[in-house]
């Protein structure tokens, strides 16, 4: 499993990719969460325009097997919204990290990425102890 | 945990395990969708030893299993099966179960797992003061099923048993590749196939042996959405000790005039004015899915309950099975599912919602 090193990670699986740039961060679920979660067939995903708080829930993900909620990582607001997982959830199997993204979501506190999430090594070592081996 | 004899294989297999009513079972190997699909089109392999198997013998068997079940079990002639609902007084279900008969005074049930020990209990009461043998076989036998529109073909060079001739629901003792087995056309999937009895210790073989020639495993993820799509009732979800056959959409599993039975007042009383409420097909209008437990409201009021919901992987859309009051049952109409908190528009339609070309 590769876990990019150059995003950050939350406990309930989403990973967030900074571009320092553009102030913006990339919301997705990570390889393991895809992995558990088994074949997606729906992605509810909030508007453009949302302000969201670190902890709140961004949307919900169906599998064939079952739902589950979509946390936002961090605050602020959200600029963009994959379209094409409305025709296509199964990007977020094939291809979590690149054309499988979720939301776009401009920070409003860019230190909180450091206060709240795990960086790569961090997160492999909590899946690996979460998954029990 | 328990588990099955081929436990092992399916590790081996790489299956994603899960707890599975106090069983160790996989519920995928590769994916559902596409163990789904192969089911549907080619051959899927299904461990499902963890159900029950009961042996009854004896000169009391028939009025014994008469009086506790819906269907006529006097109808069955010998090496055919029969779907049956094993019943309360209340006539609610103990649990639904495939009744089989070798030969006169000499039958045998395979029941839900989760539901063995409770079945055997309930059989023990019945059968008190009747000369009747009940023995609970389970762990004796492992349970594949192979099941597909290729099963056929997969299975004919394992044994010496013609499968062709063998219907629907009949079954025949013989051999797989060696190993004593029975071998039964029957299923929960809605496509033909076979559901073969073994001795645990020749599972793990029979199994690989298969695979080898172009059987698919599949878990229970996809034993589920096959199950649904064909409208198989699920015990525990769309069944259970508080539906009637009746209110499941079982009428033809009902024979009234087969003599008293347990809970026919009811289901006689329940056929002249109507059920309360009835088990329907649903496929949702809006976007989401269904599931088990998620209550059907009107207003503030809740008038039904979701038993079963997934999405489809042959449709393509969510479907699934909910309890509705009576004149709210008929297909087109629309009704709301509460889907975390939000009011989601599904509607009635006809049952099953897939079933396979003849």
């Amino acid at each position: 499993m590769t876990t990019p090193e150059d995003s950050k990670y939350a406990k309930s699986h989403e990973y967030l990719h900074f571009d320092e740039k553009e102030g913006v961060g990339t919301i997705g679920i990570t390889e393991y969460a895809q992995k558990e979660l088994g074949d997606v067939v729906f992605v509810e995903l909030p508007q453009v325009g949302t302000q969201l708080e670190a902890g709140d829930e961004l949307g919900s993900i169906e599998s064939v097997k079952a739902v589950s909620e979509l946390f936002c990582p961090v605050s602020g607001e959200i600029v963009e919204v994959n379209e094409a997982l409305a025709d296509k959830p199964e990007l977020v199997n094939t291809d979590p990290y690149g054309d499988g993204w979720m939301v776009r979501i401009r920070l409003s506190d860019p230190t909180e990425m450091d206060e709240l999430m795990m960086n790569a090594e961090e997160y492999e070592e909590y899946i690996q102890t979460e998954a029990g081996h | 945990m328990k588990k099955t004899p081929l436990n092992a294989v399916h590790h081996e297999l790489g299956a994603k395990m899960v707890d599975f009513g106090g069983w160790e079972m996989p519920v995928q190997y590769t994916g559902i969708l596409d163990e789904h699909e192969a089911v549907r089109t080619g051959a899927g392999l299904f461990d499902v030893s963890h159900m029950g198997e009961f042996t009854f013998r004896g000169p009391d068997t028939v009025k014994m299993l008469q009086s506790t079940t819906c269907n006529d079990v006097s109808k069955i002639v010998n090496g055919r099966a029969q779907y049956n609902g094993l019943l309360y007084p209340t006539a609610t279900f103990v649990d639904d179960l495939l009744v089989y008969k070798n030969a006169d005074n000499d039958y045998f049930a395979v029941v839900n797992a989760s539901n063995i020990d409770k079945d055997f209990e309930w059989f023990q009461e019945i059968a008190k003061g009747m000369e009747v043998e009940l023995v609970n076989r389970s762990d004796e036998y492992a349970l594949l099923a192979l099941q597909g529109p290729k099963a056929l073909a997969l299975l004919q060079p394992l044994t010496g048993t013609d499968l062709s001739p063998l219907k629907y629901y009949a079954f025949a003792n013989g051999t797989v590749d060696g190993a004593k087995a029975i071998l039964s056309r029957t299923g929960y999937t809605g496509e033909d196939g076979f559901e073969i009895f073994l001795d645990p210790g020749d599972a793990p073989r029979i199994m690989k042996k298969l695979i080898e020639l172009g059987a698919k495993p599949c878990g229970l993820g996809a034993r589920d959405t096959l199950r649904l799509e064909a409208k198989m009732a699920l015990y525990g979800n769309d069944i259970d000790h508080t539906t009637t056959p009746l209110e499941a959409d079982l009428g033809w599993i009902v024979k009234l005039e087969k003599g008293d039975f347990n809970g026919r007042d009811v289901l006689q009383r329940e056929k002249a004015e109507g059920p309360r409420r009835k088990l329907v097909g649903f496929e949702m209008v809006d976007r989401g899915i269904a599931r088990h437990g998620y209550p059907v409201v009107e207003g503030s009021e809740e008038i039904g309950v979701v038993t079963s919901g997934t999405h489809s992987p042959t449709l393509k859309k969510a479907i699934g099975l909910a309890y509705l009051p009576l004149d709210k049952s008929a297909p087109g109409t629309e009704f709301m599912v509460l889907i975390r908190e939000k009011e989601t528009r599904a509607r009635v339609v006809p049952t099953p919602f897939y079933k396979r070309a003849k």
